[in-house]
């Protein structure tokens, strides 16, 4: 099982993701250039955080351009498994991949601490390994994470269970106070109507090892890797 | 010629910019203030005749200097 990491000018959770998947998870995992035009033998694809192409214009929305990207849309569609993480998300969304889009924070401040999340749904190759009724602390790092879409995309997202987190308090429920950014429904991730796409604006890959004595976001990539292949052992 | 680009937040999108902005008008005693909308304008240097420039200034918009999810956008060509 081979995992692939985009890599964009402006891209600083790239090596983050890399050493979470090679090192922590033990698989062999590639940083791919925005220039490649293949996702080679990759069987997941990780969209990183960051700030590509200095968030111009709009966050994601030079990146989405990148030659790598008509790769990664042709990989999803024939049902590759793609998680975008917080920058990551923004470019899924300015892509297309994912409805919506992410605006500026109703603050206007860069939030950067950790919150809970509440897990919206086990139905999916991102949250399926995540034990029932965990509330995930992970840490959050952006200045726009508030999750915007047109009501009639809400009301489908909602209907097709495709919430994949909620911002939490630490009783785990969903209240204004809890949300950082201002997001439609406390919304953290979402996945696509076919289930193979997620976006979040949390940071998993840097609450993953013991040695961080963070260890939830390591559920996500344990859900991936389960879904990518049921055999393997996920302890 | 010279075309602007003005790109605005849609009337149903948050806009926190325009809201503090307006209450920092409020706050250095400026009257009269109703709703403050914070946008992106854009000026293009373009070759071509303007119906074209218009026609291809609006492809690009549409795809890339405008998220159709969440801004409206204005052209304006000078001749």
């Amino acid at each position: 099982m081979n995992f692939a990491v985009l890599q964009f000018p402006g891209s600083n959770c790239d090596q983050d993701c890399v050493h979470v998947l090679r090192n922590v998870m033990g698989y062999p995992t590639q940083l791919l250039w925005h220039k490649e035009n293949n996702v080679g033998d990759a069987d997941a694809v990780v969209v990183p955080g960051g700030f590509s192409y200095g968030d111009y214009l709009r966050t994601g929305s030079i990146a989405r351009f990148s030659p790598v990207m008509g790769a990664v849309k042709e990989f999803a569609d024939n049902g590759g498994f793609v998680l975008g993480i917080c920058n990551g998300f923004q470019i899924l969304c300015e892509a297309g991949l994912l409805p919506g889009a992410l605006i500026r924070n109703r603050s206007l401040q860069f939030r950067c601490e950790h919150v809970y999340l509440k897990v919206a749904t086990y139905n999916s190759p991102f949250t399926s390994q995540i034990p029932e009724g965990k509330l995930m602390r992970i840490p959050i790092a952006h200045g726009e994470g508030n999750y915007f879409c047109d009501a009639n995309t809400l009301d489908e997202i909602e209907a097709n269970d495709r919430i994949l987190f909620q911002y939490a308090d630490r009783e785990g429920d969903i209240t204004d106070h809890a949300n950082p950014n201002g997001s439609l429904k406390n919304i953290a991730g979402i996945c696509n109507a076919e289930r193979n796409i997620a976006g979040m604006m949390p940071h998993p890959e840097r609450a993953a090892e013991s040695a961080l004595n963070e260890k939830d976001g390591r559920l996500v990539f344990e859900s991936l890797i389960q879904s990518l292949n049921p055999a393997s052992t996920t302890a | 010629m010279k075309a602007k680009v003005i790109i605005t937040p849609k009337a149903e999108v948050l806009d926190p910019q325009g809201k503090t902005v307006q209450t920092a008008l409020e706050q250095m005693g400026c009257t009269g203030v109703g709703e403050v909308r914070v946008g992106k304008y854009i000026e293009i240097e373009m070759d071509g005749e303007h119906d074209e420039v218009k026609a291809k200034l609006s492809e690009y918009a549409d795809k890339f200097l405008a998220n159709p999810n969440i801004e409206d956008y204005r052209l304006k060509l000078e001749d």
